[in-house]
């Protein structure tokens, strides 16, 4: 999946339509269960995991305004997005999905947080992680029958977001073929 | 034995069935054809395009051949088959003042560039049914005249021009599409004249009488109504020039409306428009009164609370699509929600007789 | 807001697959020719943006340009454009209505999904992985592998105390929701108890007042904790709202008149059970009637297993 892709022609859906009904299933499962880990496929990308790949086709295109941090900005995943998805480029305080290692996408607070009459209006991080396991720090809140584990690259930063509840930016965090959640709604814990 | 009613499959094919018969009619008679429709209801099939938004006078003959006549069930079947179109891009803004005119009249002026045609109207036609239609016959040919070659100019240009109405520029923006996305209120004019264009010919109609008579008045002159066909045009990129794509028929009216003005700002007149698909010229007028109450707050009139001033009450209620099946889902089971009403009215009922009797 | 602009260039290759419109020859559109569960592309990945948005933010209404759907307003047309959007080629789909598999809209909405999706379809509730619903919650509780999905005809709880969305925002932005505790108070001072008997509104998360879509106040406990993925989409109203697995749902009402959860006070006459929501039936012109379950599933598995109820005798006589 992860081999390098030398034409911005390859990695698109096999079959679009079931492809990429079967990867929201997973990101919705994963957004409705927070800490869940999903195991995605279809979308290959220059530099991108295939869960981050998957991701993009599965939820961008014309019209969403696109943010790429740090190395993600590059010519060849701006040509295979071009391609692809046809997802605008824009500025992280204009983007409706960023994506991004997590230092690149510092500090997260320029991103969308929704307005307080339409929290929707907020921007979803896809953050490439090197890992993904159900470790770490501990969740709790909606979708979390008890409490949650995930190995989240920090903590600080997502109990600001909660803090903003019902405003805040949602997480999708991909690694390899994996993704995982984390609504704003998530109450996150060290401990 | 009671037995929970079964077989709502079957009762849905044999109503289709059916419904196809009726829809025939007598087989003895013979079946209309589209190109019946399109050529000889073409004010019906002008409706079902324009409360459709699908510039398509084949398919809207087709819808209301499917509907019966059935003039809303046809703009359902046209708007739900325009959801599923794959969108390439956009035309160029048309240019109603470059239009064929087929009728162009002005209440406002005697006489004016580009003269009053009558064009092909029922205005001056006696309502007395004309029973030779009953038979077929032919029609004598219409007389003609070479098409004037001077311009039509819009009236509102020429007052524009003397500075005697409010100044229109041109917006800049591309305006949001009513159908790709959620209606967000307030709504810019852009939106709300999308949605009075694709509003139920009846409701717009009613809501511009009621203005007439005092709820919300606007003292609209009707400054120039035209029909006639304009070009539509695309840029491609790829070429870097427009190309003229098809032609389409379009009813147009800009009212001339009450002035405003006040001791530093001298008065002139306001607008109001109306741009509907098709030739329909009721719907037309309608809507540019209905639009031209809608700005009341732009002018700095007062709100009188009336129905045709309020945009979330037109907005949300000018839709035959949506208010129809709103409407008829009452007639869905709702024997659920029903029963839990029942089971607290007889509560309710019982306390409150216990209560009664306990006090005599 | 505007809309972007729609580019004028070439169709990416994500949606190639998706041209549904192309114009059907003069013999008629078979339902095949459609894309994938019906829906273009685009539309899904807007629906599914707005379902992601909808489950962070429990119980509030994300707009969502609707479409047009091929069925009117007001019949599940938000429900099924959910569905649309959730459906793989995998799921087995279940549709009822009032309870029951095969009332006549139920039946269409379920033949809908198996022309343009080629789902599976089962009326048993726990064989579904995707229910789409109108007025009920299924008897039988759900599981994790499951989502419901909930037909929406008024998504806005406050909307027949404040007809005008543009101050229901405003009450939902300041959480400001006095207006629906006076109607409720004052329902009490009527009669004694709160006079809402369904789409009986609920507080998500300890945020959002919702409403549960027209179910019956006796489903309402359902709506809480449970393990599966409740999603609400209403069609011409044009809003998608969701509550997570295992959320916090609270039905409003008052320390000293606690909400209580009624149902006809009788059993199923078909399968006896004392605890399913019962539709009554008026039998003659006499004043007869009789109860059965609403769930039509559910009573039908407990009557495969064995259970009767008072009227199940006569069958054999």
């Amino acid at each position: 999946m992860n081999a390098p892709l030398t034409s911005p022609l390859a990695g698109g859906f096999a079959d679009p339509a079931r492809d990429a009904a079967h990867a929201f299933r997973a990101v919705l499962d994963a957004m409705a269960r927070p800490g869940r880990i999903h195991a995605v496929s279809g979308g290959a990308a220059p530099g991108l995991s295939a869960a981050a790949a998957t991701v993009l086709l599965t939820l961008t295109d014309a019209t969403t305004a696109l943010h790429l941090a740090g190395a993600l900005d590059n010519d060849a995943l701006r040509r295979w997005i071009a391609f692809h998805t046809g997802a605008p480029l824009a500025a992280a305080a204009d983007a409706g999905f960023a994506l991004g290692r997590w230092p690149d996408l510092q500090p997260v607070t320029r991103f969308r947080i929704g307005e307080p009459a339409f929290p929707d209006r907020s921007a979803t991080l896809i953050v490439e992680v090197e890992r993904l396991e159900p470790d770490g720090p501990r969740l709790t809140g909606p979708g979390i029958r008890d409490t949650a584990r995930l190995s989240l690259p920090e903590t600080a930063a997502f109990r600001a977001n909660r803090a903003l509840f019902p405003l805040g930016f949602d997480i999708i965090l991909t690694c390899g073929d994996r993704l995982a959640a984390l609504p704003r709604s998530t109450i996150v814990e060290d401990c | 034995m009671y037995v929970a009613v079964k077989g709502g499959e079957r009762a849905i094919d044999a109503a289709h069935a059916w419904l196809a018969e009726e829809r025939r009619g007598d087989p003895a008679i013979p079946e209309l054809t589209v190109a019946q429709i399109r050529e000889q209801m073409a004010l019906a099939v002008n409706r079902v395009m324009a409360e459709g938004s699908l510039y398509d006078p084949d398919l809207a003959a087709l819808a209301i051949k499917q509907a019966r006549g059935d003039l809303i069930e046809a703009v359902f079947l046209i708007r739900a088959y325009r959801t599923t179109l794959p969108r390439f891009g956009a035309s160029r803004p048309v240019d109603t003042a470059a239009m064929a005119v087929d009728r162009r009249v002005s209440a406002t002026f005697k006489d004016l560039p580009g003269g009053q045609v009558l064009g092909p109207t029922f205005d001056y036609t006696h309502r007395l049914l004309d029973f030779a239609l009953m038979a077929e016959s032919e029609v004598p040919p219409a007389p003609t005249a070479a098409a004037a070659a001077e311009p039509v100019p819009h009236v509102t240009g020429l007052l524009d021009r003397d500075g005697l109405i409010e100044a229109e520029p041109p917006g800049e923006d591309a305006p949001a599409d009513l159908t790709r996305t959620p209606l967000e209120l307030p709504a810019d004019r852009a939106l709300r004249l999308q949605a009075l264009t694709r509003g139920d010919e009846g409701f717009v109609l009613s809501l511009a009488y009621s203005t007439q008579r005092g709820y919300g008045r606007t003292h609209a002159f009707v400054g120039e109504l035209r029909i006639g066909r304009v070009a539509v045009e695309v840029e491609l990129p790829e070429l870097g020039f427009a190309v003229e794509i098809g032609e389409v028929e379009l009813t147009e009216c800009e009212t001339v409306n009450q002035f405003k003005g006040s001791k530093t700002e001298p008065p002139q007149f306001t607008r109001g428009y109306g741009l509907v698909m098709g030739q329909s010229e009721r719907k037309a007028i309608s809507m540019s009164l209905v639009d031209r109450a809608l700005r009341w707050q732009e002018l700095g009139e007062d709100f009188t609370g009336a129905p045709a001033q309020d945009q979330e009450f037109v907005l949300s209620h000018c839709d035959n699509v949506q208010a129809t099946g709103f409407l008829e889902h009452i007639k869905l089971p709702h024997y659920v929600d029903f029963q839990s009403e029942l089971e607290l009215v007889r509560r309710l009922r019982a306390e409150a007789t216990a209560l009664r009797e306990a006090a005599e | 807001m505007s809309a972007p602009r729609t580019p004028s260039r070439a169709m990416p290759p994500q949606d190639r697959a998706a041209r549904p419109g192309n114009r059907p020859d003069r013999k008629g559109t078979a339902v095949s020719d459609y894309n994938f569960a019906y829906l273009d592309e685009q539309t899904k990945r807007m629906i599914r943006r707005a379902l992601l948005k909808a489950l962070a933010v429990p119980g509030y209404q994300v707009p969502f340009a609707s479409r047009e759907m091929p069925m009117p307003y007001g019949w599940g047309t938000g429900g099924v454009q959910v569905t649309a959007a959730c459906l793989t080629p995998g799921d087995r789909l279940k549709v009822i209505d009032q309870g029951a598999d095969d009332t006549t809209n139920a039946v269409s909405i379920r033949r809908f999904f198996q022309r343009t999706a080629g789902v599976a379809v089962t009326e048993r509730t726990a064989d579904a992985t995707v229910i789409q619903t109108r007025h009920r919650i299924p008897e039988q509780p759900l599981t994790e592998a499951q989502i419901l999905v909930y037909q929406v005809p008024i998504p806005e709880p406050l909307r027949f105390l404040e007809p005008r969305e543009t101050e229901t925002r405003k009450m939902h932005e300041l959480e400001e929701y006095g207006l629906m505790h006076v109607k409720l108070y004052e329902d009490i001072a009527r009669h004694g108890e709160i006079a809402t008997s369904y789409a009986y509104p609920v507080k998500v998360e300890g945020r959002y007042v919702m409403d549960p879509s027209p179910i019956p106040k006796f489903d309402n406990p359902k709506l809480a904790d449970n393990p599966a993925i409740q999603l609400f989409g209403a069609g011409r109203e044009s809003r998608i709202y969701a509550v997570p697995p295992y959320s916090q749902v609270v039905s409003l009402d008052f320390e000293d008149h606690p909400f209580v959860a009624s149902k006809a006070d009788h059993d199923c006459d078909l399968c006896g059970a004392s605890e399913s929501y019962l539709d009554e039936v008026i039998t003659d012109d006499r004043g007869s009637r009789m109860f059965v379950c609403s769930d039509t599933d559910f009573c039908n598995a407990r009557q495969a297993a064995g259970h009767r109820g008072r009227l199940s005798a006569q069958e054999v006589a």
